[in-house]
């Protein structure tokens, strides 16, 4: 079966304001399925709030590597990161998230599948985490070549990847109508300045496809308010109230980095 | 030239030694420098300094060509290293075309840079999509500690080179050979940011890394013994990528070799084109150890994985 049009929802992050804010927004555009690309939890408050909202609103998810290690009770969150305060913030995060999220949750996490595949318009769309080939791998703007991305997309035998992880929302037209887009996330705000988080819109309906970045403004105030009263770090907060990313900066190239003030 | 002594294919049967092969070339480095360096610091792995002319300069032309035989392979990044990469009188206008294939990295001393070429590099990432990074070699926070690794007051110069960069808008990344012990990487680091930010590197950037027991590092303080090898039973289970060899390649003069760490050891040339390179490499040398324990020690992840004190530690994949 071949969808026109569908909305990817990147990581969650456990913000289930920006995640309602979100599916009002996508209820008013005639989707034909609503896909997250993983990582339900992270970050913010009681992640067990996110599950109703996925189930009610019939939304598919991928297995991010957060969910595969809240699913499997792994010691950390796989995220990759190489510096040693971005994995002390790393740790906290995950650390109140596996003791926060149910047995029943965990065990909805350990059964996601890693990529979906799909048809959209006349198109093979790969729906994945991080890469098709590594559920964990940062795919940034500044550090991804083209020709890289035609090489994977040719590897995995579709016209258009799509994934999340890095956190900040870019596309790449590819040589013969292929395309990229990381769809950015609703968890966090994307390092500039501003409070609000991104889904995307993928539309095969034209010989073209298209790709929209739709902003979600939400309720950020009371998310901060509610992770400050569960005792998540002080950075974590000010970075939904600033926009400004705090933590987990040593990853960041240098193009991304300098579009921050941290 | 000093040659790496091959300890361990000299002694140990080659049916014990693990071959690591290449899925896909991703990292492409060049040898832009050859070994001439201004500089001749005491623990260099591969021996370069100012009248080493073993390996010579890559041509823009060289390059360009590298570059285009690249992209129908998929290589994502380029990283370029030396010796001192700005002694090639055309690594300005390499990197400035570099920047139309994807993200490039230099790896530089930061003794010889110069106005007029960052200018040009400022402009040239500006208009690209495409990063580039600068990482400044500085092995230690004072001139007591980095001048007698790195020359007489080459602190103070590399650290004008990073204020430099830094004014022209870059955010270089401090390259470290660890000469002191693992427990003292906190304080270490704490006192290198200082002095960083004290020069007005505001959000500075730092990558330790760990010494390599080859070239002048031998005669500084010792070279691997033969028992410093990588074991099929080591490899059981190891995340393969970690390795450079796993992912990269390197152009010298002379052809393309498996990786920037060993070009001066004969059986690192695998091919004269890209593609007759990407054959599987044996893990015969001490140093395949050293990137074994640590990981990552070439590409661009800000500071590495602490590895445990007998290096037997594994890391698993994450997929």
């Amino acid at each position: 079966m071949s969808l026109g049009r569908i909305a990817c929802l990147g990581g969650l992050y456990s913000n289930y304001l920006a995640l309602e804010a979100a599916l009002a927004d996508i209820e008013r555009r005639e989707v034909d399925a609503v896909y997250c690309l993983g990582d339900l939890g992270a970050f913010g408050p009681f992640p067990d709030r996110i599950f109703p909202l996925i189930k009610q609103a019939g939304i598919e998810c991928l297995q991010g590597n957060y969910d595969d290690s809240i699913g499997h009770e792994l010691n950390d969150c796989q995220c990759g990161y190489t510096d040693p305060r971005d994995n002390h913030f790393a740790q906290i995060s995950y650390d109140y998230t596996l003791a926060n999220t149910s047995t029943r949750n965990r065990a909805f996490l350990r059964g996601l599948p890693k990529q979906i595949r799909l048809r959209l318009g006349d198109q093979s769309l790969l729906l994945c985490h991080g890469s098709p080939r590594r559920v964990n791998e940062f795919l940034w703007e500044s550090t991804t070549s083209t020709h890289f991305l035609t090489a994977i997309c040719e590897a995995h035998d579709c016209e258009m990847i799509a994934a999340t992880h890095s956190g900040i929302h870019w596309r790449r037209e590819l040589p013969g109508g292929r395309n990229f887009v990381n769809v950015g996330v609703l968890g966090r705000p994307e390092n500039d300045g501003e409070t609000r988080v991104w889904y995307t819109l993928l539309d095969g309906r034209k010989a073209k496809p298209e790709i929209e970045f739709i902003p979600v403004c939400y309720d950020y105030q009371r998310l901060a308010r509610e992770m400050k009263d569960e005792g998540l770090p002080e950075e974590f907060c000010d970075t939904i109230v600033s926009g400004w990313w705090t933590t987990c900066l040593e990853i960041l190239p240098s193009k991304e980095r300098r579009a921050g003030v941290w | 030239m000093t040659t790496t002594p091959d300890h361990s294919l000299a002694h140990h049967d080659h049916d014990e030694i693990p071959c690591v092969g290449i899925d896909r070339l991703e990292q492409l480095w060049f040898q832009v420098a050859g070994t001439r360096c201004n500089l001749a610091c005491n623990h260099c792995f591969i021996s370069c300094h100012p009248r080493n002319r073993s390996f010579g300069f890559l041509s823009l032309n060289e390059v360009a060509r590298r570059l285009e035989e690249s992209v129908p392979l998929g290589v994502r990044e380029y990283y370029f290293t030396g010796g001192e990469p700005f002694l090639n009188p055309e690594m300005t206008n390499i990197l400035v075309e570099t920047l139309k294939y994807g993200p490039a990295t230099v790896l530089t001393n930061g003794t010889v840079l110069r106005e007029t070429w960052l200018e040009q590099l400022r402009r040239a990432e500006q208009e690209s999509i495409f990063s580039l990074e600068f990482r400044v070699s500085i092995d230690g926070f004072t001139a007591e500690w980095n001048d007698p690794i790195r020359g007489k007051g080459t602190f103070e110069r590399a650290l004008a080179g990073v204020q430099r960069l830094v004014q022209f808008g870059f955010m270089p990344i401090i390259t470290a050979v660890r000469t002191w012990e693992f427990a003292d990487d906190a304080s270490v680091l704490e006192a290198f940011m200082n002095v960083l930010r004290e020069r007005g590197y505001a959000r500075p950037r730092i990558k330790l890394l760990p010494t390599l027991q080859m070239g002048a590092e031998v005669q500084r303080t010792s070279g691997y013994s033969d028992n410093d090898l990588v074991t099929r039973e080591m490899m059981e289970g190891f995340d393969e990528s970690l390795l450079v060899c796993n992912s990269a390649r390197i152009v010298t003069d002379r052809g393309v070799h498996v990786c920037p760490i060993l070009i001066e050891s004969d059986d690192s040339l695998l091919g004269q084109t890209l593609e007759s390179a990407l054959r599987p490499f044996p893990l015969g040398h001490g140093a395949c150890t050293t990137c074994y324990r640590y990981g990552a020690i070439c590409s661009n992840s800000v500071r590495l994985r602490p590895a445990d004190s007998n290096g037997t530690d594994k890391v698993e994949k994450a997929e």
